[in-house]
């Protein structure tokens, strides 16, 4: 082959490496969720709740003295039970497990959802003691989802239980 | 597939050389334009991290800096930085392609194999975590969308994700162990690739001078017209919607998005399995390796330095004082002959009735060859009578046979001892044409480039200097290329014809006991 066409040739296919390269290293555009929809994220990382036992008095004294605690608690810890309800519907519902092979680690959920932008009755309520019945971890308010904002749903005992956590602009 | 596979490189690689050359078509060097490309991610990537403050503000604003205020140095680095990183992966896709293609993965090539797959996960995982660093939209959506897929694995009692819930949840640690990463990973990946060539010797480090050129202007051609730049500043509370990624890293949340992180996975292990079981599976039987033979075996070391195995060491030999012998490691020879190429006693002068040299290959030992090369050469007729010495991984040469030609394959050129040229022209041809891969192209990676070293006289066992070298040719064709090589022989016979007996010759030679 003659070395001007050669040249030519090399140009070109280095060229086309360079466009292959340049191009997909910031093409196409990825869109992760629509133009009006807002994302509800859903985490929570909690220790659930166990039964504790008062010991008897005669249970005590029949354990070592340095033993002797009042309480006799289960290693195990109970599933948390959530319910999202959206505009008093349900939304989302699942039982978390305690981690761990005793059963004895955290708890934890993490859910996104992509929701049209707009305002919603938000209600979580949380049951972190299936022993006992009903709700005892209760968060309910109308919140205004904004497109391509995040709204997290926590809970941190600290902070009051269930808290919406979403950005002010 | 695999057929089709090789035959699209074949078909490639022959259309590049057109353009490049054998010595420069980055399609036969892609192992070394991955070094090259490493080397310059290192060193792009040590300035990177002197300017950078793994603060959680200042990470964004130190790297952005250097595209904004110091565009020419910085920014140009960094534009490096990214691109390099690019087109490794391109190449390394490209480079398991076509060994797989060419069958490079079983036998004796196991080891690179094997030890090559796990380097595919340390490129991903210093590549997608450097994206993190910048702390822009595109590490944010990066950063959650690999900790909700490592979720998925039970691996973390606390979803990972959980790092990313909200602006307050980022602090400087997560930087500094991110900057960590990004530098631990690729030693391990330099130290993989040191694995991964330990097997084989002379290694191509690096593609030649002029495809380093090329491709340094091909990332400062980038750098030029699309520097590297930073995204906006993170912001947890935002969901970035369009994002530019880079997809030859982050394809793969697009891709969870798409399916699902147990696909994913599924993906990820299933391919790193089936890499890894590939050599395991039914492949076409090994050659059969090379055999010393203790009498014949001199302790020259030329076997040695010759295999680009690695194949054979020395040891003392058990019947020679003082003497060395040639061994061979049954797991790493290639059964390509060059040791018995190399073998000064492989010399067909040798009076024996049965040829026998030093180390040789018991599908085709060297008195075979000599007896076929003897009996062929008695019946050659015509004019100008040419021997021409093939390969069985390039051209066939074996259609070429004819009244006035000789036409004998080997395993690999760098099978053909000097000596067996001299032999033939000494013995009643008026040429020698010596056929093999294509430069860069070589089935056992140096069989060509030896032989011509030592029909040039510039590597041992050298070509007689009694041996005029206007009467050898060396054709370089690659698999299926007899047109190619059917006209080179014909131009071949023709600059023979055409110069007549004003050509040197040789002194005419015949062997005693001649059978």
């Amino acid at each position: 082959m003659p070395k001007p066409v050669a040249i030519i040739g090399q140009v070109v296919l280095y060229g086309a490496f360079a466009a292959f390269i340049g191009y997909f290293s910031t093409a196409p555009t990825y869109k992760q969720i629509p133009d009006d929809v807002a994302l509800v994220k859903l985490s929570m990382s909690h220790l659930g709740g166990r039964e504790c036992r008062k010991r008897t008095a005669e249970e005590l004294a029949k354990l070592p003295p340095n033993m002797r605690a009042p309480l006799e608690c289960p290693r195990g810890r109970s599933d948390i039970k959530l319910l999202v309800e959206l505009d008093d519907k349900p939304f989302y519902e699942t039982v978390m497990h305690p981690t761990g092979l005793s059963k004895d680690g955290i708890s934890t959920v993490y859910k996104r959802f992509e929701l049209k932008a707009g305002s919603y009755k938000l209600t979580v309520k949380m049951n972190d003691n299936l022993v006992n019945p009903g709700w005892n971890h209760v968060k309910e308010e109308q919140v205004t989802l904004k497109p391509a904002r995040v709204l997290v749903i926590d809970f941190n005992p600290d902070k009051g239980g269930l808290f919406f956590q979403q950005a002010k602009e | 597939m695999l057929a089709a596979a090789r035959s699209a490189f074949e078909r490639s690689e022959n259309l590049l050389d057109a353009f490049f050359g054998g010595a420069d078509n980055p399609l036969r060097h892609l192992g070394a334009l991955g070094l090259y490309f490493l080397w310059i991610l290192v060193a792009s990537g040590l300035y990177l991290y002197i300017v950078l403050d793994t603060s959680i503000e200042g990470v964004y604003s130190s790297i952005g800096w250097l595209s904004r205020e110091q565009w020419y140095l910085g920014g140009v680095l960094r534009s490096l930085h990214r691109y390099a990183a690019d087109a490794f992966v391109i190449v390394m896709f490209l480079h398991l392609l076509r060994e797989w293609a060419y069958g490079r993965y079983h036998g004796f090539r196991l080891y690179s194999w094997v030890t090559g797959v796990p380097l595919i996960w340390l490129v991903y995982i210093s590549g997608i975590g450097g994206y993190w660093i910048v702390w822009d939209r595109l590490a944010q959506f990066s950063a959650i969308a690999t900790t909700e897929l490592f979720d998925w694995l039970p691996i973390f009692s606390e979803p990972a994700a959980r790092n990313f819930l909200a602006p307050d949840s980022v602090n400087d640690r997560l930087f500094t162990v991110l900057v960590f990463i990004h530098i631990g990973v690729p030693l391990m990946l330099i130290l993989g690739l040191w694995a991964h060539v330990n097997r084989i010797s002379r290694v191509d480090y690096l593609p030649s001078r002029r495809v380093m050129l090329a491709s340094f202007g091909v990332f400062l051609l980038l750098a030029a017209i699309k520097p590297a730049l930073s995204d906006a500043p993170a912001d947890l509370a935002l969901v970035p919607v369009n994002l530019r990624i880079d997809w030859f890293f982050l394809f793969l949340h697009p891709l969870t998005d798409l399916t699902s992180p147990a696909a994913v996975w599924t993906l990820i292990f299933g391919a790193t399995i089936l890499l890894l079981a590939l050599p395991f599976l039914p492949h076409p039987r090994a050659n059969p390796i090379a055999v010393v033979d203790a009498p014949n075996c001199n302790g020259c070391s030329r076997c040695h330095a010759d295999c680009p195995y690695e194949a054979i060491t020395m040891a003392p030999h058990p019947d020679k004082r003082a003497h060395q012998i040639a061994i061979v490691d049954a797991d790493l020879c290639a059964g390509c002959g060059i040791c018995a190429g190399s073998c000064p006693s492989s010399t067909p002068f040798r009076s024996q009735q049965r040829l026998v040299t030093g180390i040789d290959m018991p599908q085709q030992p060297v008195d075979l060859l000599r007896r076929q090369l003897e009996s062929q050469l008695a019946a050659l007729v015509g004019r100008t009578r040419l021997v021409v010495f093939g390969c069985d991984q390039g051209a066939d040469v074996r259609p070429l046979a004819a009244d006035d030609t000789v036409a004998m394959s080997l395993i690999c050129a760098g099978m053909l001892p000097p000596s067996f040229v001299e032999y033939a022209l000494r013995s009643g041809a008026d040429g020698v044409v010596v056929a093999g891969c294509r430069d860069g192209g070589c089935e056992f990676r140096l069989g060509m480039e030896w032989t011509r070293e030592r029909l040039t006289r510039r590597r041992e066992p050298e070509l007689r200097a009694l041996v005029p070298l206007e009467r050898i040719a060396v054709v370089p064709v690659a698999r299926g290329e007899q047109q190619q090589l059917a006209a080179a022989v014909a131009a071949f016979r023709n600059r023979l014809e055409s110069q007549g007996e004003a050509a040197r010759r040789p002194p005419a030679y015949s062997r005693r006991n001649h059978a």
